[in-house]
C-alpha cells in the first residue's frame, strides 16, 4: 500500500446541540484521521455520535469548535457558496435510507451530481447508465426506485455517490437496511468502485459482518474516538468466511 | 435541474392533478364571479350606453341614476337648447307601465319615449323590423328578451298588439336592447305616444339628450349646461358610471358578490396554496438530499418556483378555458345575454393566481432554505 496521506483530519472536534438544561454534547473532542486510498470504518454503539461526526466532516453540520480538514481544505472556513461547491465536486454520499428521488429513474438519480454541476442531461444520464452497468444494473437503468429492491437502490445510490469522481465518499450505515448477502455485495462494490489512491471512503456502521472490507476501524463511543485499528485488509473479503 | 423539478412535480399524478385543479377551479370561480358582477353592474347603464347619437344627458339635479328620475319642467328643454355649444337637445321620456298581452300575460316594462321629430335614442340593433316605423301611430319597438318574456316560446313576429297601462299599441319592431338591470322588457316609442299611457303624472320628461356643436367637448357642454341652467348634465360615460357607482354604494350586490369572490379567493388560495405548500414540505427530504449533494439554495429556489409557475400556469389556463366555455354557452341565453368573460377579470384573476403561487412558493421555500441538510442521515 502507498505511504498514506491524511484525507480527513479532525482535531479536538466538538459539537453540542441545544443550550441550557437541554444542552447535550455529542462530540467531545474528536481526534480522527482517515487516510487517502483507504476504507475507514467508524464503529460504535447507537447514539454515540457517528452520524453527527460524519455530518460535520461532510460540511452538512457546523461544529461547535475544533478543526476539520478534507485533503487540506478547512471546509468550515469556506464561505457558504464555496462550501456547497466543495460538497458538490469533492463529496459523495450513501445513506441508510438510500434517499433516491422517487420521480427519477435509476440513471437519472445517479446523474444528479452531474446535473448539479451543469452537465447536459443527455450526457449526464448517459454517463450514469455506463456506471450503473459497471455496478451490475445495466438492465435497471430506466427503472424508478420504487420498482427496485433495497440492494439495487443502494447500488443506484452508490453510483450517485461516485459518478462525479469525488475525493471523499461518506456512507452512513449503507448496509443496515439490507440482508446479509445483499449488504455484503453492496460493500464489495463500494470497496471495488470507490477506492482509489487519491480518494478516501468513510463508512459508518455497526454491521460487524462487513468489517473484513476495512483498512482502518475507528472505534467511537460517547462522542470520542477511542482508537483506530489498522487491519491488514484481506484481499478477497467476499470469500473470507 | 429543471428536468428534475418537473419530474418531481408530476411524479405523483394525483397530487399534481389536485394542485392543477385547485388552481383551475379557483381561477374559474374568480373569473366567473368577477365577470358576472361586472356584467350585472354594467346592466344598470345599458339604456344609457344604448343611446349612441347623443353624448350628453341632462337631468334634474336630484336624479342620481337611470332608474329613479325626477321629471324636468317643460321649460328645461328650451333652456338647454339656449346654452352655447349645444348642437341640439331633445327630450326623453322614461316610464314603467305594465305591459299586457292579448292573452293576459303581463310584465312591468321600461318605456322610453323618443323625441317625435328626430327619434333620438332609438335602438340601433334591430332583430326584426326597423326603428323608423315608430313614426306610425301607437307603435312600439320591444326588445327580444321582453318579447320572449311576454310571448314565451312563440316566434318573433311583428304586428302583435300590447296594452301599456290599458292603452293599446302595436309592435312594429323587435330590438336587441342592452339587457336592463331588472329583467323588464325595454319598449321604445314616441314621446307623444308614451305620455298618453302614463296616466296620472302628466309630465314625464326624465332626461334631455343633447349633443355638442363641433369643436365643443361633451364635458365642456356639461359644464356649460350646468352653469347656465343649474341642471345636472353628464356625458354618457359619466352617467353610466354614476349608475354603476350608485348600485355599488346603495345595494347589496357588491356585498353579495364580494362574499362569493372573497370565498373563491380564499378557497382557491388556501386549497391551492396549502396543497402546494404540503407538496413541497412532503418533498423536504428530497430537497435535503439535493442540498447535501451540493445543489445551492438558489437552484432549489428556482426549482420550487418553476414547480409553482408550472402548476399555476397550467391551472390558470385550464380555469380560463372553463370560464371561456361557460360564458360562451351562457352568452346565448336570454337571461344572461351580454355577460361576457371580461379580459379585466382574466387579468385580475391571473394576478391573484400569481400572488397565490408566489406566496405558497415563498412559504414553502422558507422550509427548504432553512432545511438542515444533515437530516438526510436521519431515518
Ligand atoms: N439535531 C440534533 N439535536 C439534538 N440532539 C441531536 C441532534 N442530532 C443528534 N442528536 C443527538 O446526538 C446523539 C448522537 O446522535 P447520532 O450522531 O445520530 O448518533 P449515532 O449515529 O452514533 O447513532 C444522540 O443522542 C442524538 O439524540
Ligand atoms: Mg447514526
Amino acid at each position: 500500500m502507498n505511504p498514506s496521506r491524511p484525507a480527513v483530519q479532525c482535531r479536538n472536534l466538538r459539537k453540542q446541540f441545544g443550550d441550557g438544561d437541554t444542552r447535550i454534547e455529542v462530540l467531545r473532542g474528536v481526534e480522527f484521521t482517515a487516510q487517502a486510498g483507504e476504507l475507514t470504518f467508524l464503529l460504535g454503539p447507537s447514539g454515540c455520535g457517528k452520524t453527527t461526526l460524519i455530518s460535520v466532516i461532510a460540511g452538512l453540520l457546523d461544529s461547535s469548535s475544533g478543526d476539520v480538514e478534507i485533503f487540506g481544505t478547512a471546509v468550515e472556513k469556506l464561505d457558504p457558496d464555496a462550501r456547497v461547491r466543495f460538497r458538490r465536486s469533492h463529496l459523495g454520499f450513501v445513506f441508510q435510507q438510500y434517499n433516491l428521488l422517487p420521480a427519477l429513474t435509476a440513471a437519472e438519480n445517479a446523474a444528479v451530481p452531474l446535473l448539479a454541476a451543469g452537465v447536459k442531461p443527455r450526457e449526464a444520464v448517459g454517463r450514469a447508465r455506463e456506471l450503473l452497468g459497471k455496478l451490475g444494473l445495466a438492465d435497471r437503468a430506466d427503472t424508478l426506485p420504487s420498482r427496485l429492491s433495497g440492494g439495487q437502490q443502494q447500488r443506484v445510490a452508490l453510483a450517485r455517490a461516485l459518478i462525479h469522481g469525488p475525493k471523499l465518499v461518506v456512507c452512513d450505515e449503507p448496509t443496515a437496511a439490507l440482508d446479509h448477502a445483499t449488504g455484503e455485495s453492496v460493500m464489495e462494490l463500494l470497496a471495488g468502485a470507490a477506492l482509489a489512491p487519491d480518494r478516501a471512503v468513510i463508512v459508518v456502521t455497526h454491521d460487524t459482518r462487513v468489517l473484513p472490507f476495512a483498512h482502518a476501524i475507528a472505534q467511537m463511543d460517547d462522542g470520542r474516538i477511542l482508537g483506530v485499528d489498522r487491519t491488514q485488509r484481506r484481499t478477497a473479503p467476499a470469500h473470507s468466511h | 435541474m429543471n428536468m428534475v423539478a418537473w419530474k418531481m412535480l408530476t411524479h405523483e399524478r394525483a397530487k399534481y392533478l389536485g394542485l392543477v385543479f385547485a388552481i383551475a377551479f379557483s381561477t374559474f370561480l374568480l373569473e366567473n364571479q368577477t365577470s358576472i358582477f361586472a356584467g350585472i353592474l354594467k346592466r344598470t347603464a345599458s339604456q344609457i350606453l344604448d343611446v349612441t347619437d347623443a353624448e350628453v344627458w341632462v337631468m334634474d339635479p336630484s336624479t342620481q341614476y337611470f332608474e329613479e328620475t325626477k321629471a324636468l319642467r317643460d321649460t328645461a328643454l328650451t333652456r338647454v337648447r339656449g346654452v352655447p355649444g349645444t348642437a341640439w337637445a331633445v327630450r326623453l321620456f322614461k316610464g314603467i307601465p305594465v305591459a299586457r298581452t292579448e292573452t293576459g300575460r303581463f310584465a312591468q316594462s321600461i318605456v322610453l319615449g323618443l323625441d317625435d321629430a328626430t327619434l333620438v335614442g332609438a335602438p340601433r340593433k334591430m332583430v326584426l323590423g326597423t326603428w323608423d316605423r315608430l313614426r306610425e301611430p301607437d307603435s312600439v319597438v320591444i326588445d327580444r328578451a321582453g318579447y320572449l318574456l311576454l310571448y314565451p316560446g312563440q316566434p318573433l313576429q311583428l304586428g302583435r298588439r300590447l296594452e301599456l297601462n290599458d292603452h293599446a299599441v302595436t309592435i312594429v319592431g323587435i330590438s336587441e336592447a342592452g339587457a336592463p338591470f331588472a329583467s323588464f322588457p325595454v319598449i321604445h316609442t314616441r314621446y307623444s305616444t308614451a305620455t298618453r299611457f302614463q296616466g296620472l303624472e302628466r309630465n314625464q320628461m326624465a332626461f334631455i339628450l343633447a349633443r355638442p356643436t363641433p369643436g365643443t367637448s361633451a364635458e365642456a357642454l356639461c359644464t356649460s349646461i350646468h352653469a347656465a341652467t343649474g341642471l345636472r348634465a353628464r356625458t354618457s360615460a359619466e352617467f353610466a358610471w354614476d349608475c354603476i357607482r350608485y348600485y355599488l354604494k346603495n345595494t347589496g350586490i357588491p356585498v353579495n358578490f364580494g362574499i362569493t369572490i372573497a370565498i373563491a379567493l380564499i378557497v382557491g388560495t388556501v386549497v391551492a396554496g396549502q396543497t402546494f405548500y404540503l407538496f413541497t414540505v412532503e418533498n423536504l427530504r428530497q430537497f435535503g438530499t439535493l442540498k447535501a449533494i451540493g445543489i445551492p439554495n438558489r437552484r432549489l429556489m428556482a426549482m420550487v418556483l418553476l414547480q409553482g409557475a408550472a402548476v399555476g400556469a397550467i391551472g390558470f389556463a385550464l380555469g380560463t378555458g372553463m370560464a371561456a366555455v361557460f360564458f360562451d354557452v351562457f352568452r346565448q341565453q336570454v337571461a344572461t345575454r351580454g355577460i361576457i368573460l371580461m379580459w379585466q377579470s382574466v387579468a385580475l384573476t391571473g394576478g391573484c393566481m400569481v400572488f397565490v403561487v408566489v406566496l405558497a412558493s415563498v412559504l414553502s421555500l422558507r422550509r427548504v432554505l432553512v432545511l438542515e441538510p444533515a437530516i438526510v442521515f436521519r431515518a
